[in-house]
């Protein structure tokens, strides 16, 4: 007992810690509808601010502690929602989810740009007497420690005591019911909002300053993996109950402590099972929490007052414009191909066989996303399954590289399996977390594996040989690469136009009523992971080959992150949104690199790109596609009069091309 | 022996019981409703029997077979047909599309070799079958327009016809005439007694419309707080005491 004690109460402030930030999480879900995984990098800005205007700048620690908590803190939040967030209030699970990923993305980057990315070694605490040893009885606690302790039992005790019993906590929850409905009682649900987002910053501000002393270091990282064990802690608590919820929080700190003492140091559990150890948690309680099982996302009721998502842009193309573009597409692929294989140099040649990668691993997203609206933040990680697999087959059991990529897109299509089978109860932001929770574990756990990941060296991947024809020159293997892509890209279009595409249609549009004509979800989730995965996979080997090396940094779990916030953004519905998000994650860095000190800004760029999203979250391509076919069908409409082309979207037909309006013609006609 | 026979089903959350010891059997070719007032039990009697909520104690058989643990789909697979109280339509797909998915989904073949070879696209014979029902319906006329941009009545025959093209054995209709105006509502009416003349299916029908359940329905049962309070022919429940009790607050 007294060696357990010796281990937990160090455990105890990164448990307060963990507590403080989950509860934040808890509050703004509660008020807002928003789970902000966005809290690590608030959090981080504080630290950093605090460390720079203390460090660097000399500020007196009282002076600094007010302007990165009580100024900084609010202010960001005050922002994100005045310019952000507000504009959210009706929006769907995956707009809110995504976007507060792509503000995790966009804003560290952005705080490095302005303070610089070196290391920023120990942090000064915040705490009165920070270094004095507190004896209780024969175990002891640091003066920060101690401090942190406190500071979270009494900030924990003021919000439950403000959500409970206050006017101000009444509207907060009514808000989260229907934030229509509350402004049809005559309170603004945007006051109340900022309100909980101001709290909530704060708190998070306080809890990124209490944080950085315990690690020693103020590391973007860090408060990433904090975040997610605030996520287990908050999904112990149901996503709502906030006792529950500190419970969870000093539960995985005083665990992770605990795990440390008891287990041997250097063996594989102890390096693996405590940096996996919240995710192990995350996913346990998400299976197993009945609040979350049974938390189906109930949409606001009088969400059906919102205009549905428009059809795709496509749909609105004229016969004409269809027969133009068909023409079109390929004479411009040709064009393409022909240039960069024979205009450009090597570099650029690379960089286009990227392009190509990158599409085919996108196109994972726009099935599991875009047809299914699944939310996976774990793509890259099957994309490592499939190059760890292609690799280790080729190289150390001598199979032709081609079939060892297609078992690599096998061996990722039955993880997808497995990872989908909590996506049959979860669901929404339940799946996500919980994929979000697969993807970390395979980073920390699986993939440094030696038999997995190869260890330190990693593993070789070659280049592919058939026959007569040798990929490693790099026309050819630029040439592979597009003959998969078009060959997935078919699949993706002829399986969206197919029966598979129609019942996750369906399944977007009413899982209830899909299930009512008897389309089984729970095979079709399946079996759309499954296939995403596969192509993510098949995606990952080439990319592994073409470096011809793959290592447990290849697929870290941020690469998802960034991936899902960028094919998003930029259309996740379409094949030319993958291939368009692919041509821009490989081009923006590398016209940035041109400016030096700018490329910091990239992942900013991604993130942010996320305020587009907003907007438009039918991608921003879908958006200006329209817009565009819409011109030229006025256009159109404008030069022949004689069928005057109707503004698409409801043209009945042999109605002379007019709308016809709500009111049904049954009786009208009679 | 009914077509769908449901024996002691109850119903809790928490602490309140929604549903106490029911007992319903409807049979092939009768219009069977399910009355009483709001917060009644109807619909929680129906998700129980269609599978949207487990009840906690009590049998459903269908067609002779226990269902009680079978998944949504699999009871839609055996013949049940289902419309919804609130509109739970496909939004991004036509009218024409809700009912080919339908049909797709009766006649199977969606293997993902066959997406891939291209050859899901509709057999004539899908759309043969489609057109006619989209005929019966009187919604041709709509047929390629996105559900998003709906009526409300034309939603519900939408939802009918998509619950029709599964070819159902037993029709369940929760609520299909509330916002609908007296003339569509008649329509369903005369549409409801058609299918059940031309199909033989049968119809289990929760409505609170009293003109449209005497009009169509043969058999009733009267909910009230859980607990089935008469059931007979329509006419025998309509004139029962509770009946007025139940609907106008009389106390006899």
């Amino acid at each position: 007992m007294s060696e357990f004690l010796t281990y937990a109460i160090p455990g105890l402030p990164y448990g307060c810690v963990f507590a403080l930030v989950a509860v934040c999480l808890v509050l703004t879900y509660q008020t807002s509808g928003m789970f902000n995984l966005a809290f690590g990098a608030q959090a981080y800005v504080s630290a950093v601010i605090f460390y720079t205007t203390v460090e660097e700048h000399h500020w007196p620690l009282w002076l600094a502690l007010i302007f990165s908590v009580l100024v900084v803190g609010p202010i960001l939040g005050i922002a994100l929602d005045r310019l952000l967030y507000r504009y959210m209030r009706a929006s769907t699970t995956t707009v809110k989810l995504i976007t507060a990923i792509g503000l995790s993305i966009g804003i560290p980057s952005i705080v490095d740009f302005f303070f610089g990315s070196s290391e920023k070694l120990n942090p000064p605490s915040i705490a009165p007497h920070s270094t004095h040893v507190y004896h209780l009885g024969s175990y002891y606690l640091d003066g920060n420690g101690l401090f942190t302790v406190i500071v979270t039992v009494v900030l924990v005790i003021g919000l439950g005591v403000l959500f409970r019993f206050t006017a101000a906590g009444l509207r907060m929850r009514a808000v989260v019911e229907s934030p229509r409905m509350v402004q049809l009682a005559g309170i603004s649900s945007e006051r109340v909002s900022m309100l909980a987002w101001i709290l909530s910053s704060l708190v998070t501000a306080l809890a990124g300053l209490m944080l950085a002393p315990l690690y020693g270091d103020v590391d973007v990282n860090n408060f990433n993996l904090v975040l997610v064990a605030s996520i287990a802690a908050a999904a112990i608590g149901g996503m709502s109950s906030l006792p529950l919820t500190l419970a969870g929080g000093l539960l995985l700190g005083v665990g992770q402590q605990v795990l440390a003492g008891y287990l041997p140091l250097n063996s594989i559990l102890a390096q693996g099972l405590r940096p996996s150890f919240p995710f192990l948690v995350l996913i346990a309680a998400l299976l197993l929490s009945p609040a979350v099982r049974r938390g189906r996302s109930a949409p606001d009721p009088l969400a059906g007052c919102d205009p549905p998502p428009p059809p795709l842009a496509t749909s609105l193309l004229g016969t004409g414009l269809d027969r133009a573009s068909r023409v079109g597409l390929p004479v411009f692929v040709v064009a393409v191909m022909y240039v960069t294989l024979f205009q450009l140099s090597l570099h650029y040649l690379d960089l286009m066989t990227e392009v190509a990668i990158y599409s085919i691993i996108f196109l994972s997203f726009t099935v599991v996303t875009g047809m299914s609206g699944q939310i996976s933040l774990c793509q890259m990680t099957f994309a490592g399954f499939g190059a760890f697999t292609a690799g280790q087959l080729a190289t150390d059991h001598g199979w032709p590289f081609l079939v060892a990529m297609l078992a690599g897109g096998l061996v990722a299509a039955a993880c997808g399996a497995v990872v989908a089978l909590p996506a049959l109860r979860l669901g929404g932001l339940y799946l996500a977390l919980a994929t979000l929770a697969f993807a970390v574990m395979a980073d920390q756990f699986l993939f440094p594996l030696k038999d997995i990941g190869g260890g330190e060296a990693g593993i070789d991947v070659p280049r592919p040989v058939v026959g007569p024809i040798d990929f490693a020159a790099d026309r050819s293997f630029f040439l592979l690469c597009v003959a998969i892509l078009v060959v997935v890209s078919f699949a993706v279009i002829l399986i969206r136009k197919g029966t598979l595409g129609t019942y996750l249609a369906a399944m977007r549009g009413s899982e209830v009523a899909a299930a009512s004509i008897g389309i089984s979800l729970a095979r079709a989730k399946i079996t759309v992971f499954a296939l995403s995965a596969g192509i993510a996979g098949i995606g990952g080997a080439l990319l592994a080959s073409q470096v011809q090396h793959a290592d447990s940094e290849s697929f870290v779990y941020q690469f998802s992150l960034v991936f899902i916030v960028l094919v998003l953004t930029t259309g996740a519905r379409t094949v030319e949104g993958a291939i368009n998000a692919a041509f821009a994650y490989v081009a923006i860095p590398e016209i940035l690199g041109h400016f030096g000190s700018l490329s910091v800004l990239e992942f900013a760029l991604f993130g942010f790109g996320t305020i587009a999203y907003v907007k438009h979250p039918e991608g921003v391509l879908e958006f200006q596609k329209r817009s565009s076919i819409r011109k030229l069908n006025q256009l159109r409409g404008r030069l022949t009069r004689k069928d005057a082309a109707p503004d698409p979207g409801g043209p009945a037909p042999g109605m002379g091309g007019e709308v016809v309006g709500f009111s049904g013609t049954g009786d009208v006609s009679d | 022996m009914g077509l769908l026979e449901a024996e002691g089903i109850t119903k809790r959350f928490g602490g309140i019981t929604a549903l106490s010891e029911m007992g319903l059997s409807t049979d092939s070719g009768e219009i069977v409703g399910l009355i009483g007032p709001n917060g009644a039990g109807k619909t929680t009697l129906f998700n129980c029997l269609f599978g949207l909520d487990r009840p906690d104690s009590g049998r459903v058989l269908f067609d002779g077979q226990v269902i009680d643990r079978l998944p949504v789909h699999r009871r839609a697979k055996l013949g049940i047909g289902r419309t919804f109280q609130r509109l739970e339509l496909f939004a991004e797909m036509t009218v024409r599309e809700h009912l080919l998915a339908a049909e797709r989904s009766r006649v199977g073949g969606g293997a993902l070799w066959r997406d891939l070879c291209n050859m899901s696209a509709p057999s004539a014979d899908e759309r043969a079958r489609v057109a006619e029902l989209l005929e019966m319906l009187d919604i041709s006329e709509i047929a390629d327009r996105p559900a998003e941009s709906l009526s409300l009545g034309h939603g519900r025959l939408v939802e009918l016809g998509r619950a029709l093209a599964m070819e159902p054995k037993l029709l369940m209709l929760d609520e299909p005439s509330s916002g609908l105006d007296r003339g569509e509502t008649a329509a369903l009416g005369d549409m409801l007694l058609r299918v059940v003349a031309e199909r033989g299916t049968g119809v289990l029908l929760v409505e609170h419309d009293l003109e449209l359940v005497r009009r169509v329905t043969s058999r009733l049962y009267l909910l009230d707080f859980g607990q089935l309070v008469v059931s007979g022919t329509t006419t025998e429940v309509m004139e029962h005491p509770s009946f007025r009790r139940a609907y106008l607050g009389y106390t006899a």
